[in-house]
């Protein structure tokens, strides 16, 4: 193996770790009842995301769905604005505003996480447009479930990147289930690559839990949407190892069912195969190893980092008629 | 100045911001043939395709895209072709263009403008002709402009576009042909600041949007029957001239608003009480509203007729106040 393809694994390796390390940490901090709200972590789907950041620049864009830590860490996403995000604090991306599921960081072309299901399609393709229209050579890379395949700006947003021929890489990450729902049970017809061919986006399927297949999919795919052959679909096949949320048990699942993935879940995979190159199990450890360290830190950071003075909950309304005084009740009788 | 249709004054607007301002550009079902009501007509032979941008049937997209393309650093017109079609576009709008700023700390701001050409508009019945201006009064983060002259169209629709925070336009599709004056360089019209349409002082009435033709006559017919009464035309709805409001009835002591909107829940509730939270019920002798019924808007003229305020129902309402 080539010294260039040994680091992309390594890149890979590492940006998955951070990934699982700081969805585990989120997890323990959520149990502890340090992080308030929902917590929609993607647990066992980190090769997705890490294999298509990989391929894309800072100046790309990309959206992101309501499981969307991965997709904003593996896009560079700063981990402490991060974490502080969903504790709320005022040194969040968002200011405490926005919380686990809003989570944005602008700075680094992550436009948005997202609580309505396929609510990025639109946004993504509008935006692929906007870049052209800047004569900007930046992509848009648009993430979301097989669930968000039966909603309507699903066709709406591919039919649109086709006919316009958007630099838009979808990414359907299929993880088979849809909240609490097997998707198969609720999707008519052959599925997502299907949809999207007949819609004229080309599109191909990929193991998702093998990092680096995931990483040449995607590669080929980028180069095609950056070289102006319009959208591509990429069908991404995983497994969520996790109940849709944090207090969700997945007890519904059939016995065995979670053990049997377990086996061929991204990280060990992939470390496996680090391993049979050569690659020492030392220095693999110590990736993980400061992947833990990094997010744990961030999750000591937060719980002391200050929360959002409540006077800033009326700040960036909007700049005409945001009116303070609008929870003004009745006393002062003023005649203007 | 120049005489021209309040649809040409809003075409004139778009134009010269276009011409500006090279990030504005506009999308939506047939814009490149000049739009619906030719509000952008000879946009695509000057702009070109890329920016003049005729979409298919998707309103989530128009909206949506309109939405990203704001992302990063575009300032899109999204034209909704009739207010009634932004249902089909309402998760775009009020989940994510009017969330974006707040959710995301201030991170972006959305500069979109949305075009919704509302109202009663020739017997077009109940999917084309509705007006719900004060549902987006409810939801924090947007602009609701509701012009009813050619020069507040195109002055509002300026500064609509030049705004950084999206702005929902509702265009009056009933007045498109009214006509009246236009400068040759259309400056923009600051938000939340009423036009006097009339100086009075034994009521005040308040209105917007496609009544103000209306209340325009009923205020002459009972200016010859020896009321005189204060009219003020909102212009937009949020934010409001709550002060120029207030500061009239404070006079008055009598208040009447008159909207095309369902009376129930319509934005005439909303003044209603503000200005009796803030001058005190003592100082309010008389207030009352004036929309439609409570009833989706009818085919058949006559039936139409019977619903939409116009200005006998104003002259009714307001002598009603005054003996009040
Ligand atoms: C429009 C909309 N409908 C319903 C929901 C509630 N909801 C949140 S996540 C989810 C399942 C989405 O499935 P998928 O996109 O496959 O992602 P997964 O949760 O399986 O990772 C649902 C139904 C929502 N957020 N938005």
């Amino acid at each position: 193996m080539s010294g260039d393809n040994r680091a992309r694994l390594v890149a890979l390796y590492g940006t998955m770790c951070r990934i699982r390390a700081f969805e585990e940490t989120a997890l323990a901090a959520h149990r502890a009842g340090e992080i308030p709200g929902p917590l929609h972590v993607s647990i066992g789907q980190e090769a997705v995301a890490a294999g298509v950041c990989l391929n894309l620049r800072t100046d790309d864009r990309i959206t992101s769905n309501h499981r969307g830590h991965g997709h904003a860490l593996a896009k560079g996403a700063g981990v402490a604005g991060m974490m502080e995000e969903l504790f709320g604090r005022a040194g969040g991306h968002c200011r405490g505003k926005g919380g686990s599921m809003h989570i944005a960081d602008f700075s680094v072309g992550m436009l948005g996480a997202n609580g309505v299901v396929a609510g990025g399609i639109p946004i993504a393709v509008g935006a692929a447009q906007g870049l052209r229209m800047l004569g900007s050579s930046a992509i848009v890379c648009c993430f979301f479930g097989d669930g968000a395949i039966n909603r309507g700006p699903f066709l709406e947003g591919l039919n649109w990147a086709a006919l316009y021929r958007l630099p838009v890489l979808f990414v359907c990450e299929d993880n088979g289930v849809a909240a609490f729902t097997r998707a198969e049970s609720v999707t008519a017809g052959p599925g997502v690559l299907a949809r999207s061919e007949a819609l004229g986006v080309p599109a191909l399927s990929v193991d998702g839990n093998d990092a680096a297949a995931v990483d040449d999919a995607a590669a080929r795919l980028v180069a095609e949407v950056r070289g102006g052959s319009g959208p591509r679909l990429l069908h991404a096949i995983t497994y969520r190892l996790m109940g849709h949320t944090s207090t969700d048990p997945a007890a519904w699942r059939e016995t065995g069912e979670v053990e049997a993935a377990r086996s061929h879940e991204p990280l060990p995979r992939l470390r496996a195969r680090l391993l049979a190159e050569g690659m020492p199990a030392r220095a693999l450890d110590a990736i993980e190893g400061d992947a833990r360290a990094e997010m744990s830190q961030a999750r000591g950071s937060a719980l002391s980092a200050p929360w959002p003075d409540p006077a800033t909950a009326w700040d960036d309304v909007q700049d005409n008629g945001a009116m303070t005084d609008d929870a003004w009740p009745f006393g002062a009788q003023e005649t203007v | 100045m120049a005489q021209v249709t309040l649809v040409e004054a809003c075409r004139l607007a778009a134009l010269q911001e276009m011409r500006r301002d090279p990030r504005v550009w506009v999308l939506g079902e047939d814009v490149a043939r000049g739009g619906l009501f030719g509000q952008y007509r000879g946009f695509l032979e000057e702009f070109g395709d890329q920016r003049v941008v005729s979409t298919p049937i998707s309103e989530s997209t128009i909206m949506g895209a309109g939405l990203g393309a704001a992302l990063v650093g575009t300032r899109p017109i999204i034209e909704m072709r009739i207010f009634d079609f932004v249902m089909c576009a309402m998760d775009e709008l009020v989940n994510q263009i009017a969330k974006i700023r707040y959710m995301f700390g201030g991170q972006a701001r959305p500069a979109v403008v949305v075009r919704m050409p509302h109202g009663i508009w020739r017997n077009s019945a109940a999917q084309h002709s509705q007006t719900l201006e004060s549902w987006f009064t409810h939801i924090p983060g947007v602009v609701v402009a509701v012009p009813a002259t050619p020069a507040d169209a195109a002055g509002l629709l300026v500064a609509a576009i030049r705004s950084d925070d999206p702005v929902l336009f509702f265009d009056p599709k009933n007045l498109f042909p009214v006509k009246g004056e236009v400068a040759e360089t259309i400056a923009p019209i600051p938000f939340g600041q009423a036009r006097r349409m009339r100086e009075g002082s034994d009521l005040t009435i308040v209105t917007w949007s496609a009544t103000v033709p209306a209340v325009e006559e009923a205020a002459g017919i009972l200016a010859a029957r020896g009321i005189s009464a204060d009219v003020l035309d909102l212009r937009t709805l949020w934010p409001w001239d709550e002060a120029s409001v207030c500061a009239s009835v404070a006079r008055t002591r009598r208040l009447l608003v008159v909207h095309e909107a369902v009376t129930t829940g319509g934005f005439g509730a909303e003044v209603l009480a503000r200005v009796v939270e803030r001058l005190g019920p003592g100082a309010v002798r008389a207030a009352g509203r004036l929309g439609q019924p409570r009833v989706p808007v009818p085919f058949a003229p006559p039936l139409e007729d019977a619903l939409k305020p116009d200005a006998p129902k104003v002259v009714a309402a307001a002598e009603a106040l005054l003996k009040a």
